[in-house]
């Protein structure tokens, strides 16, 4: 058998914390042979950014490798290296680190100098390893620029990192790794912070770039559809161990270990039946939620909530020093109709207007033009005409439940505060009453009643957003307004924030208008689905309608671009390479729209419309 | 660019009205004025030649008139008893308590403040940029704690006390006498290489005075910034391109936590101008700080209103020089849209 590019013995990994010692990394044995990927997978604080930073001697402080070996054998030089006897400091280590190994981290904007050009941070890692002066550098910046796809390498060198999108900043990152020609690519979550195509064109630029130079790459992610994509090997890990290892056929195949059966479970996928279950892999039940009943109060003939014709522009100066602006339709023409007690999924890229829209609705702010009508079983009513008392009830019965877990709970409240404070600011109940309400509302969400008196610093992520969700039932709104709430989990706790959704939805009587970029989960959760575009509504139907039968371009290339953790079903990147689905005036007829036309919605089948030219829908007619 | 300049121009103007409006104003509000309260002295004690020369000078500078008037014959936009003459001529008034016009009174003084905070400011850099670098590298460690114990005697010493102690040792050990900005034969002497030389050695000990509390605040900001910055994903994209630690350090975090205190310089100026007053009356030294209380004490109206306003002018300069390096430095600044 040929000698693997790494291989990692029985590594541990310790961390100095003040609560005590803690081993992230526990005997971890691995390899990552030539010219292959190998995926490593586990839910977060698994150790498996750990075990990258310890191959790149990168750890933090607190951190060290206490044992084992991580072996090196370079296919250029011949020569092998013990990385875990290197000093961290040592020249070795610095030939190494960015010169033979390299890496690409998660969030594209964080992990670029705003201060300093691409071109600058890019040829700075060619000129410590390659010894070569500027003006080669700078040339071969711009090959390997032009070669991850920047449409103008000249141009891109002076360009500085906010000035992209997310998409080009992750090639930048794979240009500045790839510029020195590593044998190890350590790719560290490398698309979760990106949409689904641009995800898929990533992973597709990756594997063209190992098929040119041989190089392993090493994947670090906790998405099972982008390892059943690009993956040749697996390596599934939790708690600092690997629970099973195998080619990526064994894995998906023949799963054997009860932790990966249970965390390929707890995805959503597009195939799942109408009434099946996630499973997650640690399940949180909820004492009194199968006690509890919906509030009695009069149900809206219509839809409880509906939005017509909304539109919002936003004035962009483009810097201190020009006077000039920019305007950006950010929401065009939109209309949405959200039935009482069901969901509606809102689809689409970043900067498509989703956000927008949920904001108008919230009325966090207020649109050009259309208008938002809600319904409490009076009657429908203008949201942007409502005053005083009527405006304090319509801000009760519209609640919000954010992203990011993290900084949506004010750090120096206690759980008690939290959840009691939207009470305060309504002035309902007697102290008493309001901390009976707290803890039903911790027990709905299935938290210990005991939490009352913590901080939101002692939760993980999946409680946290939990704690959000029960700070938005306090008040016993009616409709809640989920802006992509479960992407910034793990997947296991992905699927029980959605059970829970769901159980609340079937107990209380909830509408939800639920935001989110991911596909498959909005699939799992929305009786119709809204795709958004560019600030258009392109496509909306019921969800089986849509995903049978999509019509839109743009829902099509959506579609086809979210890996599903299923191997007989992979990426089609041939299609996804075809380029921009999501600019109107190159979408194919009858559905193209020229600068400044807003189409139609033309219906094809009972609730299934999408949107077209307005000549060619009127030809149509 | 330039339009940029123009806006932030006619920004400046309007400030700088307003500013002297206040200052005017604020100085008028105490009952009387400087030669009023003297007039009112001297008929106490007789002086008849006194009271008429006093009086002749609340003619000429119009003290008789509303308070408003006296505001525009002031900056020079109302004809006062000579005609327009005011800030905007370049006439900056005459103090009555020196008996001299403004400008003969601050004269020196103002370039030598200058010289005091300019060398201030440099001093505190300089000694406080290394220091932090090295606390916040190693957090945590012995020399952090070092730095930071001396950092806090810095900033709970009181500079005046500071002062007189280094006054009496400097002059029991070096033999030098460190009262004024140089040695006493040189006052009113052109300035000649001696005398320069006589200033720069003078100039070493309230530097010292005055930045060390400065120093000590600067330790403790830049530390807090730098350690920040330390944990930002793209230091580690640095040091994973295989970047010594120390190129590292200074291209980027230490870089990005450069930005608040560039932000800061123009409200530096104005505050070591006042923050070093006590200090200044100790060493004795020769610049605003001491006229300018003692023009507040006296409501020598035209004296402490044109320092006041130099202060004020120094501030808007200063904002607008951080400005400019900001946008220079940071290109998410410069380019807007700075997420």
């Amino acid at each position: 058998m040929e000698t693997p590019l790494l291989s990692v013995r029985q590594l541990t990994v310790d961390f100095k914390a003040d609560s005590g010692d803690f081993r992230a990394v526990d005997g971890l044995t691995f390899d990552i042979p030539k010219g292959k990927t190998v995926a490593l997978v586990g839910e977060s604080g698994s150790g498996k950014s750990v075990t990258a930073q310890a191959i790149l001697q990168i750890l933090s402080k607190k951190a060290r490798i206490s044992g084992g070996s991580i072996v090196f054998n370079d296919p250029a030089t011949g020569k092998t290296a013990d990385i875990a006897e290197l000093r961290p400091e040592s020249d070795a280590m610095h030939a190494l680190r960015g010169g033979r190994i390299a890496m690409i981290f998660q969030e594209p904007m964080t992990s670029l100098s705003p201060l300093h050009t691409i071109g600058d941070q890019i040829s700075e890692a060619l000129i410590i390893h390659a010894h070569v002066g500027q003006a080669e550098a700078d040339k071969r910046t711009m090959e390997v620029l032009a070669r991850v796809g920047f449409p103008d390498p000249k141009r891109a060198l002076r360009t500085y990192p906010f000035e992209l999108s997310g998409g080009l900043r992750q090639r930048a990152m794979i240009a500045m790794a790839l510029i020195t020609r590593p044998a190890l690519l350590i790719a560290d979550e490398p698309t979760t912070a990106l949409d689904v195509t641009t995800q898929a064109q990533i992973l597709d630029l990756i594997k063209e770039l190992q098929a040119e130079t041989g190089m392993s790459v090493l994947l670090i992610t906790h998405d099972l559809g982008v390892v059943a994509n690009v993956a040749d090997e697996v390596v599934v890990m939790y708690r600092g161990r690997v629970m099973e290892a195998g080619s990526r056929e064994e894995i998906f195949r023949n799963a054997q270990h009860p932790y990966l059966k249970a965390l390929i479970r707890a995805v959503p996928r597009f195939a799942m039946g109408e009434d099946e279950r996630l499973t997650p892999i640690r399940d949180v039940k909820s004492a009194i939620l199968a006690n509890t009943d919906a509030p009695k109060r009069p149900q809206p003939q219509g839809p409880i909530l509906k939005a017509e014709g909304l539109r919002k522009c936003f004035t962009l100066r483009s810097g201190w020093f020009s006077g000039k602006t920019r305007t950006i339709r950010a929401v065009n023409d939109v209309n949405l109709t959200l039935p009482a007690g069901k969901t509606l999924g809102l689809v689409g890229e970043s900067g498509c207007g989703k956000t927008t829209v949920s904001k108008m609705i919230m009325r966090a702010m207020a649109p050009d033009s259309g208008r938002v009508l809600f319904d409490d079983g009076s009657g429908p009513r203008d949201v942007f005409g409502l005053e005083g008392s009527a405006l304090t009830d319509y801000r009760r019965t519209v609640q919000f439940i954010f992203q990011d877990p993290f900084s949506s709970l004010n750090p120096r409240m206690t759980v008690y505060e939290l959840l009691t404070e939207p009470l305060r600011i309504h002035d309902i109940g007697t102290p008493d009453e309001r901390y009976e309400r707290a803890k039903q509302l911790l027990d709905m969400v299935g938290l210990d009643k005991r939490s009352l008196r913590r901080y939101p610093h002692s939760f993980s992520g999946g409680q946290r957003q939990r704690l959000g969700i029960a700070r938005a039932l306090a008040l016993e709104p009616r409709v809640l307004l989920c802006d992509e709430p479960v992407s910034a989990l793990d997947v296991s706790v992905q699927a029980q924030i959605l059970n829970l959704l769901k159980d609340l939805q079937d107990v209380l009587g909830l509408s939800y208008l639920f935001v989110s970029h991911n596909l498959a989960v909005v699939d799992y959760i929305a009786d119709t689905i809204a795709v958004m575009c560019r600030g258009y509504i392109v496509e909306e139907a019921p969800k089986t309608s849509l995903f049978r039968n999509p019509m839109h371009p743009y829902t099509q290339a959506l579609l086809a671009a979210v890996p599903d953790p299923d191997i007989d079903r992979p990426l089609d990147f041939d299609k996804l390479r075809a380029g921009r689905f999501s600019n109107p005036a190159d979408w194919p007829e009858p559905y193209r729209l020229v600068e400044g036309e807003a189409g139609v919605m033309k219906e094809v089948e009972p609730g299934h419309k999408v949107r077209m030219g307005a000549h060619k829908a009127r030809e149509a007619a | 660019m330039i339009r940029f300049l123009l806006r932030r121009l006619v920004t400046m103007v309007v400030t700088l009205l307003i500013i002297s409006a206040l200052v005017f104003f604020i100085i008028k509000l105490p009952p009387g004025d400087f030669l009023s309260n003297q007039i009112a002295e001297l008929r106490a004690q007789g002086e008849s030649a006194s009271i008429a020369k006093a009086e002749f000078l609340i003619k000429q500078y119009g003290l008789d008139r509303p308070a408003w008037e006296q505001y525009l014959v002031w900056i020079g936009v109302m004809p006062g008893p000579n005609g327009y003459s005011g800030l905007l001529q370049g006439d900056w008034g005459w103090s009555f308590e020196f008996d001299k016009p403004v400008v003969e009174v601050v004269g020196d003084a103002l370039w030598l403040t200058l010289l005091v905070n300019l060398a201030v400011v440099i001093f505190i850099h300089v000694v406080s940029i290394p220091i932090a670098i090295y606390s916040a590298t190693r957090q945590y460690s012995v020399g952090d704690y070092i730095a930071t114990f001396i950092g806090y005697i810095g900033l709970a010493t009181p500079s005046f006390l500071l002062a007189l102690i280094l006054l009496y040792y400097m002059n029991r050990w070096f033999g030098v006498s460190i009262g004024g900005l140089y040695d006493a034969q040189y006052a009113g002497e052109p300035w000649t290489w001696d005398k320069i030389k006589s200033l720069l050695s003078h100039l070493i000990v309230p530097t010292l005075v005055i930045g060390l509390s400065g120093t000590a605040a600067m330790i403790r900001r830049m530390r807090a910034n730098l350690l920040d910055e330390l944990g930002k994903q793209y230091y580690v994209t640095a040091k994973a391109k295989g970047l010594g630690p120390n190129k590292a350090l200074l291209k980027y975090p230490f870089r990005m936590s450069l930005n608040p205190f560039i932000a800061d310089i123009g409200n530096l100026l104005p505050h070591l101008i006042s923050g070093s007053v006590l200090v200044s009356l100790v060493l004795s030294l020769p610049t605003v700080g001491p006229i300018l209380l003692s023009a507040l004490k006296s409501q020598d109206q035209f004296l402490a209103g044109f320092i006041l306003m130099f202060v004020a002018v120094l501030t808007v300069i200063g904002m607008l020089i951080s400005d400019l390096l900001l946008a220079m430095l940071d290109p998410r600044i410069r380019m807007g849209g700075g997420r």
